[in-house]
């Protein structure tokens, strides 16, 4: 038992859609990293006499409603977007899962009080939530980050102890018990590997309710605050376009979509042992 | 029906009770207790401390906030929702025909959304593996998947822009007959629509599935039932609670589409009064429309799990 390989997600086959999702949240995450270095222009920088330019050779998405270049604004908006989401995943997930895993190993009023506190503060509708706390404390980044944290660290945590309660069961934890480890060991060691597959595929339906969540209150001008603009923002700035199809409108929602759909797409194309919801 | 049963339904009104508490609690701390202080913002320009203590003072803002925690909720209960910040005005004269509005458009959508989803999704669960299941799946999941707004800019793309049937994001004119009523509803219900179709024909797609693959349908089958006697008479009496309770759970989601919706088409409704409010940190407003909206989803949540309750048959005798 202690020398038992941790099934890592990567050992997992493939299929062609699964593949082909991997690449495009692989190139997002490239443009998030190295956007300076890829953006043909600058992020504020104006470049076009006309606003709501069309896709053209010099300007391949248009340009946007301060005549600046699309492709510039998209390509670091990605910085926003993915950076916030992955900061904010990680936070709920983490927090979540040690939670779930410890709640389900402890039981008892630990397990009941935590379990009925985060259902009702999972009962909260999700916008609505963002919508409060950016009245209440103004929106930045950090704020943003935490509070989506916090909105989805219950479902999370409900997915995990939901897994680890099951096997919590096995005779490996009696035996780890009867050894006299430690709650902290036992997560760990003992339950933490055996259901890191479901894990990520959570990990990764998480991270698509925040970008849209995220999106979502920049569009409504309560997220990412000018002069920095997430993909959400993009849209917002620009929607007077939106009454003759200026691409500056559309083009951003596309990149949401493409990372979004991918990462749906990827799950539901791992090996059903990983994404088991059941389990 | 036995006590069994009435005992489950009754643990979920309270748990949604329980849950009201916390959420109420939760949007206060929210609202109230964390840095931005109100008397401050709401002075402005003009806050010398003399005037920022008055304020405070009668605001009751020095009070623990237990109490004020206390006295709003009392308020709440007893329908005095307080004052806006913004214009004075009594809250629930601000939200009274904006929640009718919404309720308008939410009403419209589900009447609208409801038959056709359910008839999609059971009919995909008839057709399991053909290339209409397979399509309308892709669909769904791709409705899923982006945000709503991107739903909303795409109808305007197509029936504004190209088709030119629908105007884009005017709402401001008021209907003079029931055509222009027509035009002016179109656009928002139709996003609303794809955005609560999607999640039911998923969750109806399941919940029949789920019944088609049991042992008695199969016999059904054996015996040499007909396909349409199969799903009417065998499975989808067995498949209705989990449908219903489908339907209850979509229409939750008509929540976060209607917040964007209302935004976008600039449609006078509550959410849409919330969104402003925050813009304005007019804080007694966003706690009421907050308070409406949590209600409402537990409402929606809570007659899904007691539908579910009840149409279990073998908790019946």
């Amino acid at each position: 038992m202690m020398t038992r390989a941790i099934p890592l997600p990567l050992h997992y086959r493939i299929n062609i859609v699964g593949l082909l999702a991997l690449c495009v949240i692989l190139f997002w995450t490239m443009v998030a990293l190295f956007a300076s270095q890829l953006a043909p222009h600058g992020v504020g920088e104006i470049v076009d006499l006309d606003y709501f330019g069309p896709m053209s050779r010099q300007f391949p998405v248009g340009t946007d409603y301060l005549g600046r270049d699309m492709l510039s604004r998209i390509l670091f908006g990605a910085r926003y977007t993915v950076g916030i989401s992955l900061a904010s995943v990680t936070i709920a997930c983490v927090t979540g899962v040690t939670l779930g895993m410890a709640a389900a190993v402890t039981g008892g009023w630990f397990d009941t009080a935590l379990s009925r506190f985060l259902d009702a503060l999972n009962s909260i509708p999700s916008k609505l939530f963002g919508l409060v706390v950016v009245a209440g404390v103004g929106s930045s980044i950090p704020v943003l980050i935490l509070t989506m944290a916090v909105i989805y660290t219950p479902g999370s945590y409900r997915f995990a102890r939901a897994l680890a309660v099951n096997v919590n069961t096995m005779d490996f934890i009696t035996v780890a018990r009867a050894r006299g480890e430690g709650v902290p060991y036992i997560i760990g060691s003992e339950i933490l590997p055996n259901i890191i597959g479901p894990v990520f595929a959570d990990v990764g339906l998480r991270f698509v309710f925040i970008v849209l969540l995220l999106s979502g209150l920049s569009f409504l001008g309560l997220g990412v605050q000018p002069p920095d603009a997430d993909w959400g923002a993009l849209v917002r700035e620009n929607i007077s376009g939106l009454p003759f199809g200026a691409p500056a409108v559309m083009f951003p929602s596309i990149a949401i979509a493409s990372l979004t759909i991918s990462v749906n797409l990827l799950i539901d194309n791992l090996p059903k042992k990983t994404r088991d919801r059941s389990a | 029906m036995n006590s069994f049963v009435w005992s489950l339904v009754g643990g979920r009104v309270l748990v949604a009770v329980f849950t009201l508490l916390v959420v109420s609690f939760t949007v206060f701390c929210a609202t109230a207790i964390l840095p931005g202080d109100v008397a401050e913002v709401l002075l402005g320009q003009a806050a010398t401390p003399e005037a920022v203590a008055g304020l405070r003072a009668a605001m009751h803002l020095n009070d623990p906030a237990l109490l004020r925690f206390v006295r709003w909720l009392a308020g709440l209960a007893s329908g005095d929702l307080g004052k806006s910040y913004a214009n004075n005005m009594q809250v629930a004269q601000l939200i009274g025909p904006r929640l009718l509005n919404s309720l308008k458009l939410a009403g419209i959508t589900t009447l609208f959304s409801v038959p056709i989803a359910l008839a999609l999704g059971i009919a995909a669960a008839i057709l399991r593996g053909s290339v209409f299941d397979r399509a309308l799946t892709f669909l769904t999941i791709a409705v899923i998947s982006v945000p709503e707004f991107m739903v909303a800019t795409t109808a305007v793309l197509l029936f504004a822009v190209h088709l030119k049937w629908l105007p884009a994001l005017s709402f401001a004119r008021e209907a003079t007959s029931f055509w222009d009523l027509l035009r002016i509803y179109a656009m928002p219900v139709i996003t609303l629509a794809f955005v609560i179709s999607a999640q039911m024909i998923r969750m109806t797609r399941a919940a029949m599935i789920e019944t088609l693959d049991t042992p008695y349908v199969e016999m059904a089958r054996l015996k040499g039932a007909s396909p349409t006697r199969i799903v009417l008479r065998h499975a989808l009496p067995n498949a209705l609670g989990p449908i219903v309770n489908a339907v209850a759970l979509s229409l939750s989601y008509l929540l976060g589409g209607v917040i964007i919706v209302e935004t976008i088409f600039n449609y006078p409704g509550i959410a849409k009064l919330m969104v402003d409010a925050v813009s304005t940190r007019d804080l007694p407003l966003i706690q009421s429309c907050a308070m409406i909206f949590c209600l409402v989803y537990l409402l929606l949540i809570t007659v899904a799990d007691v539908i579910a309750i009840l149409s279990n048959p073998r908790l019946r005798r």
